[in-house]
């Protein structure tokens, strides 16, 4: 079979294959450097952070549910100052971009944040307005397109020649109307979705299993709503899409892909297998040959709607 | 280093209520083993996404296979899939995980094990010369108490409901074995919190040093995830895959 280009550009930002590792499921990379060379992935999206340094919420913050996890870390992070100082040094020995996930309580928090990182020359700025585990701020600018664009421009004013990506909500009625204000407010692109909003109830206690209640579901059980979403965004937008949602294997990934991402996340299935984003990349580059396809980016927005 | 490899069962038998198993893991003991105390994160098929951690009963470097024994009790959907794997099937296998016990061999522990935190305590056993004190509801809950036997000078056994030594908690039989002996180096202690907490509270009444391995619901088991967070006693969340299992009892919020 040819071989296939798997290099994408995502906004300016050129990985030499697709696969990205989804914030919050990878931490800032060291634990899992130990089972593979972090280089064979496209791209890195380091764990959520804040200006300061988070606790995160109390355990029980995971339940498992069908073919599903929710979880409630609530942003647990040392903080944007320590991500620079320890982590992004580390990060730095890999040939791998290297995206930085934000959340703050405020537009002029995030702002702060984008300086700091651009300064310290991270590849992207993903601008999280949409975790569900936190009461100030994250959800609550993710679902009103107001808020989002403040948001967005904000960051964008601050990030200098970086990239701005905004991690859109699937908890909205429309998330078009939410992805065209980010776009109109300056975002270079846009990466779907978070995780959805759940819960799972202990039925021998009637306690619910997460202490917060409530928390995010990921894992395949959301794949074809992450498929729809990037499908309607990619059709409302013109900005580039990192999608991601439930993938684990190489067909996950190019359905993401067909309905209009340019570049993929792998998250939840890391739990069960260490390997699962390398095997999606290997497992995406052979659905591309089996296509003919020269370029793995010939899969974008291939979807032939009925 | 941290190993992911199919592991054969070469050995599967009850014992009281809970399940015992002897994996073939390949090098993992030589190249990730850190202490007694650490855990294996088990694959329970294709319709679950999580893997469950099971602490190492013992572990040994052989020949031509590193040998892992586990022993676990069904709680749940996952250790009921693990449960019904049969000698000679594979276990798709993450270790070893954790911390593990910090042990001089030359030193001298007062190890207390409740229910199936009973296990852990046996590979602590092989390192040191030890006191066992074995903790269960019941009599059947008090596993192991020959292998603890033919290892440590002595075992002393509590049940919740008298029907096996002493009538009451473990932490009891700490305390008397505290008061009599002052030349332990530390306690070493696996089991539910609150049982954990009180035998905490002995060791420090005495000032003998205290590790505890704590239990959390976990996702990744390597650090990566940071769902299960351990309360500290300086307001800090850290993890117990990765920061543990085993924590030094005086770091632990015991209120929390």
């Amino acid at each position: 079979m040819p071989e296939v280009n798997m290099s994408v550009n995502l906004a300016g930002m050129t990985m030499k294959n697709p696969v990205v590792v989804a914030s919050g499921t990878f931490g800032f990379g060291r634990e899992y450097g130990e089972f593979f060379d972090l280089s064979e992935l496209g791209g890195i999206c380091a764990k959520g952070l804040t200006l300061h340094r988070r606790e995160g919420n109390p355990a029980p913050r995971i339940a498992e549910t069908p073919m599903g996890i929710l979880n409630s870390v609530g942003l647990q992070n040392p903080g944007v100052d320590a991500f620079i100082e320890e982590e992004l040094p580390f990060l730095r020995q890999y040939d791998v971009k290297v995206i930085a996930n934000i959340s703050g309580n405020t537009p002029e928090e995030y702002g702060i944040m984008c300086e700091k990182l651009a300064g310290a020359g991270v590849d992207m700025i993903e601008v999280n307005i949409s975790c569900p585990n936190v009461k100030a701020g994250g959800l609550a600018y993710g679902t009103r397109p107001e808020l989002a664009a403040e948001v967005t421009k904000m960051a964008k004013s601050h990030a200098g020649n970086v990239p701005v990506m905004v991690k859109l909500s699937p908890n909205v009625t429309d998330v078009t109307e939410i992805a065209r204000a980010v776009e109109e407010a300056g975002a270079d692109a846009l990466s779907l979705i978070n995780t959805l909003r759940g819960m799972r109830i202990d039925i021998n206690t009637d306690r619910p299993v997460l202490k917060m209640n409530t928390g995010g579901l990921s894992g395949p059980a959301v794949l074809p709503v992450a498929v729809r979403m990037v499908w309607e965004v990619a059709n409302a937008v013109k900005v580039p899409i990192l999608g991601m949602g439930g993938v684990a294997k190489g067909e996950d990934a190019a359905q993401l892909m067909l309905a209009g991402a340019t570049a993929v996340a792998v998250g939840t299935s890391l739990f069960a297998d260490p390997y699962a984003a390398i095997k999606v990349r290997d497992g995406l580059e052979a659905i591309a040959a089996r296509k003919g396809l020269a370029n793995v980016s010939d899969l974008t927005g291939g979807v032939k709607p009925w | 280093m941290k190993v992911e490899r199919k592991c054969k069962i070469v050995e599967k038998t009850r014992i009281g209520d809970a399940i015992y198993m002897v994996l073939e893991a390949g090098d993992m003991v030589r190249s990730s083993f850190k202490g007694p105390g650490q855990f294996v994160h088990i694959k329970c098929g294709e319709g679950l996404l999580l893997r469950r951690p099971i602490s190492v009963c013992t572990c040994a470097m052989a020949e031509p296979q590193d040998l892992v024994s586990i022993v676990f009790e069904v709680r749940g959907e996952g250790t009921q899939w693990i449960a019904e794997r049969e000698v000679g099937e594979e276990l798709d296998v993450l270790g070893l995980a954790g911390n593990g016990f910090a042990i001089k061999s030359d030193g001298r522990y007062l190890l207390v094990g409740g229910g199936i935190g009973i296990p852990p305590m046996l590979g602590c056993a092989q390192f040191a010369r030890s006191t066992a004190v074995l903790g269960g509801r019941s009599a059947d809950k008090i596993i192991l108490k020959d292998q603890f036997e033919d290892i440590c000078g002595k075992v002393l056994v509590a049940t919740d409901d008298g029907s096996m030594g002493h009538h009451g908690f473990v932490d009891a039989l700490v305390r008397q074995e505290l008061e009599q002996d002052k030349n332990y180096d530390g306690v070493l202690a696996c089991g539910p919190k609150p049982m954990l907490r009180n035998v905490a509270k002995v060791a420090e009444e005495f000032g003998v040093a205290c590790l505890v391995s704590m239990e959390e619901r976990m996702g990744c088991g390597v650090g990566a995830c940071l769902v299960c967070a351990c309360d500290m006693a300086d307001g800090s969340r850290k993890h117990v895959c990765k920061n543990g299992p085993v924590f030094d009892a005086r770091e632990v919020d015991w209120n929390a």
